[in-house]
């Protein structure tokens, strides 16, 4: 089997392969962990390779698929991000606060994917608790863009953007609370969907900004993404928020057909901080959907310039109220020299939690301290109702909203983080579709030298199907394929 | 956000009682100095006019979810101990609360 090649081989090529016992997923999955051992050194996409339980699955997936039963996703090899929760196998948030801490139960969407037959490789790397659009602020170290080792995934699922786009992985699942789905997978050059609130289980999911966040698949194409999306979204009634959807087939509309489809293009989205490079390949694609019968129509939405500093501020005040629970007295790091009970809290928590990490948890502090309550939480949130009126404005009238996902290309290892601010604003054009709940995806539109730039598409409330076939379309005029 | 609106080191540091998060006095003036240019930059939000306007919690509908009081499986004592530091007779042993 030295002979397979592993690079872009899609969830569909590798069925067949399997299906036809061309070869084995246990082949398969030692493949992607011989990759691993070979190149992972020069891009840590991993906090943690599961190479035994990894072989264990890969038998029980060829066992499954001896006998005919096999799913979709059985035997194919992936990869969770690291706040996903794993009974049995280590889940850190890439945190020295969760350095030792091992699940006792799985999240929603880990036991989907293993009921399915998937195979778990092992856990991608993030900014710690998911707060980050660059992958540097793990406390394990930072993962590089596989496309330029020199630059940063983006993040903060900057591990299975990087895992996905550098063949070590499939496919692989991250979480989106303003932007860390599809940031890294535009900076990678891969597909990343975050869906509708609401519609995948966050059960499972160590919470960072629970009103905003949401699982979602990454994978090298759209039809890869409609896949994983199958998988897990159906209900889930440990998740309060999870919304009965009823298994939807996301593959069956995948037709590329957008004649009469009407496209938004809001002039907000190719602001001041908008490199050229990436203004004028996002714009070429729109020309080219248009030529292929789609309606495009620029547009502006006024709210939009101020859900940066909405998303910052109802992010952080979620945040400091999750990661209180984070005392290393029931589980996680425990500093185990104090007398008192504060102390000990607080050591823990000084040495568990990276200075982002900190300074989050306290910007949201001060924001929810009363004299400042209504200036700054409940201003923030009187912002999301105005941003959230306007998408539903806009989509009484389109399909669906197009712009960039990043307004850069991926920037240079260090390059911003001795200033937070300009970190933020890396995000400008991302957090409104989390702060509205609305689906949007990421899709390779172009590279500037080898550098990626990614394509933004967002729709209305659960109309993932309309941004998945605009995707889809995508893949097939703009002259490229991704390996 | 004017000068005189920046954060103080005094609250900077009542913050870090708050959060339950020791900090040198190094860590406490960078926290200030980097917390007092992001409070700039959301000062934006003032610009917004938002009289009238309900507060968004949630994007979608949320409602509270009741079930029947039914009792089910749940994971077992040892496996919620498991990551527990310090414990004694199926209980986490923690340091004391109020000073003894």
């Amino acid at each position: 089997m030295s002979t397979l090649d592993i690079k872009g081989i899609t969830i569909s090529v590798a069925r067949r392969l399997l299906d036809d016992k061309e070869i084995s997923s246990e082949e398969l999955t030692q493949a992607y962990l011989d990759r691993i051992s070979n190149i992972e050194g020069n891009i840590h996409s991993f906090v943690s390779v599961t190479a035994d339980t990894a072989i264990e699955q890969a038998k029980a997936a060829d066992n499954m698929i001896s006998k005919g039963l096999q799913g979709t996703l059985t035997g194919i090899p992936m990869q969770l991000k690291d706040n996903m929760s794993t009974e049995g196998i280590p889940t850190t948030c890439s945190s020295k606060m969760l350095e030792n801490f091992v699940p006792p139960y799985d999240a929603h969407v880990t036991a989907k994917l293993k009921d399915a037959g998937a195979v778990l490789l092992g856990k991608g790397n993030l900014d710690e608790f998911a707060m980050g659009s660059s992958t540097e602020h793990s406390a394990f170290g930072a993962t590089h863009n596989p496309h330029d080792l020199q630059r940063v995934p983006g993040g903060s699922s900057g591990g299975s953007a990087a895992a996905v786009a550098g063949n070590l992985a499939d496919i692989a699942l991250g979480s989106d609370t303003g932007g860390s789905i599809r940031c890294p997978a535009s900076f990678c050059g891969i597909v990343g969907l975050k869906p509708t609130y609401g519609l995948v289980s966050r059960y499972g999911l160590i919470a960072y900004g629970n009103s905003l966040e949401q699982i979602g698949p990454m994978a090298k194409t759209v039809h890869d993404c409609a896949l994983l999306l199958e998988c897990i979204s159906d209900y889930d009634k440990r998740d309060a928020t999870c919304v009965n959807s009823k298994n939807i087939n996301y593959t069956e509309s995948l037709d590329g057909d957008i004649s009469g489809l009407k496209i938004a293009v809001p002039s907000e989205f190719f602001g001041n901080g908008t490199d050229p490079i990436v203004e004028k390949s996002v714009k070429n694609t729109i020309d080219k959907l248009a030529s292929e019968g789609a309606i495009v129509e620029e547009i502006n939405i006024e709210s939009i310039k101020y859900s940066l500093a909405a998303y910052y501020i109802i992010a952080m005040s979620e945040a400091s109220s999750n990661l209180a629970r984070f005392d290393g007295l029931r589980y996680g790091l425990h500093s185990g020299k104090s007398k008192d009970w504060n102390e000990l809290f607080s050591n823990n928590r000084k040495s568990g939690f990276g200075f982002e990490v900190k300074r989050r948890i306290m910007l949201g502090t001060f924001a929810l301290s009363s004299g400042y309550f209504d200036e700054y939480y409940i201003k923030a949130q009187k912002v999301r109702s105005l941003i959230t009126n306007d998408f539903k404005k806009i989509f009484s009238k389109f399909d669906v909203i197009v712009g960039p996902t990043m307004p850069t290309l991926p920037f240079k290892l260090g390059e911003k983080t001795t200033d937070p601010l300009s970190m933020y604003m890396s995000d400008v054009d991302t957090v409104s579709a989390n702060l509205a709940g609305i689906p949007s995806i990421s899709v390779p539109c172009g590279y500037s030298d080898k550098l990626p730039i990614g394509i933004q598409i967002m729709s209305s409330h659960f109309n993932e199907k309309a941004i998945l076939n605009v995707g889809h379309k995508i893949e097939q005029i703009r002259g490229f394929d991704i390996e | 956000m004017s000068e005189s609106d920046d954060i103080t080191i005094e609250e900077v540091r009542h913050l870090a009682l708050l959060t339950r998060i020791n900090m040198t006095d190094h860590e406490i003036e960078e926290m200030r100095d980097q917390m007092s240019d992001i409070l700039a930059s959301i000062e934006v939000l003032s610009e917004v006019d938002t009289d009238g306007i309900e507060p968004t919690g949630h994007s979608v509908d949320v409602h509270s979810v009741m079930r029947e009081d039914i009792s089910s499986d749940s994971i077992t004592l040892e496996d919620a101990l498991a990551n527990a530091p310090r414990q004694e007779d199926g209980f986490i042993r923690v340091r004391a609360v109020l000073e003894e």
